[in-house]
């Protein structure tokens, strides 16, 4: 038996999922509001890069927009992306089903809860308030939903279950808030939509070690949750231990999400669409979806957000509209395609 | 040498008793069948030999307890291969077989060269070898049976435990993966204990027997001593003629009634 039949297909996916951020990068790069030369922009670029001294010719007002503007919101784009993919593959493999997003275990209904209390009630403390409470909500949420969940019994169902509750309820406690606060309507609306506008680096920053530190959990726990795919018992009679890496990988993925919502709002579709076209590409193992969803989710949002800022320039569209305007049809297209492959 | 041996074994599942203080044992190398009715409590025993149950008593394997064992340590000795065993469509055969070796994979490593090569070994010894590469969805029910055992193989457990190995199996398949079993046991000193439905099955590959009802044992031995027509008549209300061919088989055949006022 070949026992390594999908080492040249994984080969290939990273090279694919590679190019793809690269070029959105470079696309991204190039395109917007002020104009460019591409070839002074790659070279300023590559300039950076150690050990290169490339003249780029860049003036100060174009090297201002490239390194203080465009690339801090790529890379934040990217960031985010990448995060929401990694997130949204990991609690499909927890829950067993491609159709779970990184938002369905309260993380998004308790980063909206938190936005929603930092803008109407914490507008004193200054801006750095609300991705503080974003990210506490985030993570508060699915901390209540898997205490539901574990109180209401074992099993990855139950959760699920839970974490919809959980949902509901503090999307019914932030619809109370927002009503009784109409005037802070258009700012909360603006955030739970989603911008990488004011993207800076420290934002990048800010994220960077919660980002490494639930992107590498997830990612070295990628050949568990292909266990878990024959079911708990299984699972069990092969040493694992169910709970164990479920626990572990669900509080790896809502850091990933709040980290990645704190910066950029309620981005949604993200952590379903990435992973679902990776996995037509590369199969089913997590040990190839999640990395190959980190790269394609980086790229997917970086590209996103290209659209955001570019269709109705100067305006801008709320890159959440951007994803669920690529996102819901896909959604459709994946209800069909899991539909046909079952039958 | 006893393999596996369970002593005064109690399971109760949502309060209700399922199995009441059973025990038994098979000898390393043997293959000790689990028979009795529909909820006569042969999955529950076998789940909880397994280590999927909590219960009262005691599992040994090879002499020692196995409570006392780590979940990993436990899967290295047994394999449990489940009467409807979740197979993920899209996973490849190899993928499933090579999930087999997770109980010698390090936490944060992946399967090395020697779990790669005892998952390959396992695969040709069933013959699924040829079709590594296929997806689980495309796979016959024989296949798919030939498949599970391969991945409980690739384990390398001393013990493996079969939860209806044969059902949903034509006749011919149910041979094939009967004697396949007899086979691992035969040649790799693998102790079986297995639930089976069909009693002349039952007695031609397992060299005991134990007869479960109502969470009790009502018979074991040897399928002579077991298999008689009044104690299939009492314990599963079927009408049975019991008789033993020249090769020594005991083989049990349903006899039909003749309808009411014919």
């Amino acid at each position: 038996m070949n026992g390594t039949p999908r080492c040249p297909r994984g080969i290939v996916a990273y090279l694919v999922a590679a190019a793809f951020l690269v070029a959105a990068v470079l696309v991204s790069t190039l395109v917007g509001a002020a104009d460019l030369n591409p070839l002074s922009t790659v070279a300023a670029l590559a300039d950076r890069i150690p050990f290169v001294h490339l003249p780029s010719g860049l003036g100060p007002v174009d090297r201002a927009v490239l390194f203080q503007i465009r690339l801090p919101r790529i890379v934040l784009g990217a960031m985010v992306g990448g995060l929401l993919a990694v997130a949204g593959a990991g609690y499909q493999g927890v829950f067993r089903n491609p159709l779970v997003d990184s938002g369905m275990l309260g993380a998004s209904a308790g980063a909206g809860l938190g936005a929603t209390i930092a803008i109407v009630y914490l507008s004193g403390l200054g801006p750095a308030a609300v991705p503080a409470a974003a990210f506490a909500g985030s993570l508060a949420g699915v901390a209540v939903a898997y205490l539901a969940g574990a109180v209401s019994g074992s099993g990855p169902a139950t959760l699920l279950l839970a974490g919809v509750a959980v949902s509901m309820f503090l999307t019914a406690v932030q619809t109370y808030l927002l009503q009784r606060s109409a005037s802070d309507l258009e700012q909360v609306y603006s955030w739970l939509l989603g911008s990488l506008s004011g993207a800076t680096w420290s934002q990048a920053l800010e994220i960077l070690p919660y980002a490494a530190v639930s992107t590498a959990v997830v990612l070295l726990h990628g050949r568990w949750l292909d266990v878990l795919s024959v079911g708990d018992d299984e699972a069990r009679t092969l040493g694992v231990r169910p709970e164990r890496v479920r626990l572990i990988v669900i509080a790896a993925c809502a850091l990933a999400a709040a980290s990645a919502v704190a910066v950029s709002g309620l981005i949604g579709f993200v952590g379903i669409v990435v992973p679902h076209i990776v996995r037509r590409l590369a199969g089913i193992s997590y040990r190839l979806v999640l990395p190959l969803s980190l790269l394609a989710g980086a790229g997917f949002l970086v590209l996103a957000d290209t659209l955001a800022r570019t269709v109705l320039s100067p305006a801008e569209l709320p890159i959440g509209v951007v994803t669920a305007l690529v996102g819901s049809p896909a959604f459709v297209w994946i209800l069909r395609s899991t539909r046909s492959v079952r039958t | 040498m006893t393999a596996v041996e369970v002593r005064d074994l109690a399971v109760d599942l949502d309060r209700m008793p399922i199995l009441h203080g059973v025990s038994c044992a098979a000898g390393s190398g043997g293959w000790l069948a689990l028979i009795g009715p529909n909820g006569a409590g042969k999955t529950t025993l076998l789940r909880a030999v397994a280590g999927l149950l909590p219960h009262r008593g005691e599992v040994l394997l090879g002499g020692d307890g196995a409570g006392a064992l780590s979940g990993r340590d436990r899967a290295r000795l047994i394999a449990y291969v489940p009467q409807e065993p979740v197979l993920p469509p899209d996973m490849t055969v190899a993928e499933y077989v090579l999930l087999g070796r997770t109980p010698y994979v390090s936490y944060l490593g992946g399967p090395g060269r020697s779990d790669r090569a005892a998952a390959e070994r396992a695969a040709s010894r069933l013959g699924v070898s040829v079709f590594a590469d296929r997806r689980l969805a495309s796979l016959s029910g024989g296949e798919r049976k030939r498949v599970v055992l391969a991945r409980a193989l690739a384990q390398d457990p001393r013990v493996l435990l079969l939860d209806e190995p044969t059902a949903s199996l034509d006749i011919g398949h149910q041979q094939q993966v009967l004697d396949l079993v007899d086979e691992l046991r035969r040649t790799g000193g693998l102790t079986v204990l297995s639930t089976l439905h069909d009693l002349t099955t039952a007695g031609q590959y397992a060299d005991a027997l134990v007869l479960l009802h109502q969470g009790r044992i009502e018979a074991a031995g040897p399928a002579a001593s077991v298999l008689t027509e009044d104690r299939i008549a009492r314990v599963y209300a079927a009408h049975v003629a019991v008789r033993t061919d020249p090769d020594g088989s005991t083989v049990v055949t349903p006899v039909r009634r003749p309808p009411d006022g014919g």
